[in-house]
């Protein structure tokens, strides 16, 4: 029987926010290392574009940009518990702030294709 | 020392707020048709403000990320605490390296480069 | 093994302490019946052995809370048709998060002393005059009064998962209580209260997952308890920098 506290809406937020936090920080590095091979020519860095033109890795990077505005969004709510005077109605903060990351998923979708 | 590293890392959190607004608009303005190193490069060369932006950027990242990792490895991880610290704090020198060298890549011009 | 039906309920009760095993009970299901009816009628009819606790059985004392399908509660207080599944089963574990003496009944010492620890106690200083005036409507008192009513039950602590994943972690309870004397204007002992509770077992540690807020019996929100603390905290730190 899974325990009543991992089915509140304020553990799902908080285990997002946590694994998006983790695959951006294993994302970053590689992020970094990628454009500096800009330090080398528009053309390594062109050639490593076209590399990554695969529908397999755009989805992963999809999934990185929500990731980051998940993370985001979510962050944002726990800097409002934490600083802003009135009580949020967690169910509704948190369901905004997963339509936000969504739409911005759909937006890069929607750019990228 | 604990209550340092949570200021810290609300302090970044709220620089990233508005690096990553308008890091995630940049990206979302860029990628219409399609991402070229031309396209991205035109736009980071020689331009002061963006390499400032990344910058600031990657100073904030090198700060938030290992704080963050620093919670997920404690609680989550049976490692000694020492050692985490002594990671991240490598983690963060990473970050920092890999970061400042990303945005001179953008940011120099071919020419300088080539000596 | 007990079967259930529209007249029985199947209880699985937690037996022995850290290492055990679940029992299974078939109670009678009778009209407005509480689960602390349940393990009542188990203890006294069935099974003389069952060690759980109790004393007021009307929400006054919190003794009574337990994980009752998998959600900590105060027994007295949950009627059987709040808590029952679909097919009239109930499981009676003790709480989270606690060392288990026997059966459904758990170690509170280690609770306390996280208390204690956070400085959860009055400090009083050179009385000002017979009477000091505290005004119930100045924000302090109103910060305070809404984490007041805490009883200690520690259902928070047994729903909390930082707990569960950092043993030093103090706590919803023991942070909301030091919380409610922060903001008492006659309390001189708060420079020691802040730093009591900014260490790394303290408030920072608070992810803000908010099952404390969600399960208190009472409808304290240790959550933004705690989010005070942090300001505290930070507003201390801040203020020694300077």
């Amino acid at each position: 029987m899974m325990r009543a506290s991992h089915k509140q809406p304020g553990f799902l937020a908080a285990l997002l926010h946590r694994l998006a936090g983790i695959a951006l920080a294993i994302f970053l590095p590689v992020h970094f290392w990628a454009l500096s091979g800009a330090l080398n020519g528009a053309d390594v860095l062109d050639k490593f574009l076209k590399m990554t033109d695969t529908p397999l890795v755009k989805f992963a990077e999809g999934g990185i940009v929500v990731a980051l505005a998940l993370h985001m969004a979510l962050g944002l709510r726990v800097l409002a518990i934490e600083f802003l005077p009135m009580r949020e109605r967690t169910r509704v903060a948190i369901s905004i702030c997963l339509a936000a990351a969504f739409a911005v998923g759909v937006l890069f979708a929607l750019n990228v294709i | 020392m604990t209550a340092i590293l949570f200021i810290a890392q609300r302090a970044s959190a709220a620089v990233l707020a508005f690096a990553v607004t308008v890091h995630l608009a940049t990206i979302l303005y860029a990628v219409r048709g399609g991402l070229t190193a031309g396209e991205v490069l035109a736009r980071t060369r020689d331009n002061h403000w963006f390499f400032a932006f990344y910058v600031l950027f990657v100073l904030a990242v090198a700060v938030h990320a290992p704080i963050g990792l620093r919670n997920v490895l404690r609680e989550w991880t049976p490692f000694h605490h020492r050692s985490i610290d002594v990671a991240l704090a490598l983690f963060a020198f990473v970050l920092l390296a890999l970061g400042f060298r990303a945005a001179v890549a953008v940011y120099l011009p071919p020419e300088a480069l080539l000596g | 093994m007990a079967e259930a039906s529209e007249s029985t309920l199947s209880v699985d009760v937690w037996r022995g302490a850290a290492e055990g095993r679940f029992q299974t009970f078939a109670v009678p299901r009778r009209a407005h019946q509480t689960i602390l009816d349940v393990v009542t009628e188990i203890q006294r009819d069935q099974d003389a052995t069952l060690s759980y606790r109790f004393a007021c059985r009307v929400g006054m004392c919190g003794s009574c809370a337990m994980v009752v399908n998998g959600r900590p509660r105060w027994t007295c207080r949950t009627r059987v048709s709040e808590a029952v599944t679909d097919d009239g089963k109930l499981k009676l574990e003790p709480l989270r998060n606690f060392t288990v003496v026997k059966d459904l009944a758990v170690e509170m010492v280690a609770f306390f002393d996280k208390w204690r620890d956070a400085k959860g106690h009055f400090t009083p200083g050179e009385p000002q005059a017979d009477f000091q005036v505290v005004p119930p409507a100045t924000l302090e008192r109103k910060a305070a009064d809404a984490g007041i009513e805490c009883i200690g039950c520690g259902v928070c602590h047994s729903a909390c998962d930082v707990v569960t994943w950092n043993k030093d972690y103090l706590g919803p309870a023991p942070l909301n209580r030091a919380w409610t004397l922060v903001n008492d204007v006659r309390d001189v002992g708060n420079d020691a209260r802040i730093d009591a509770v900014s260490g790394s077992a303290g408030c920072h540690a608070c992810h803000s997952h908010m099952s404390c807020t969600e399960f208190c019996p009472r409808g304290i929100s240790p959550t933004y308890s705690i989010a005070g603390l942090k300001r505290a905290m930070i507003r201390r730190a801040l203020g020694r920098k300077l």
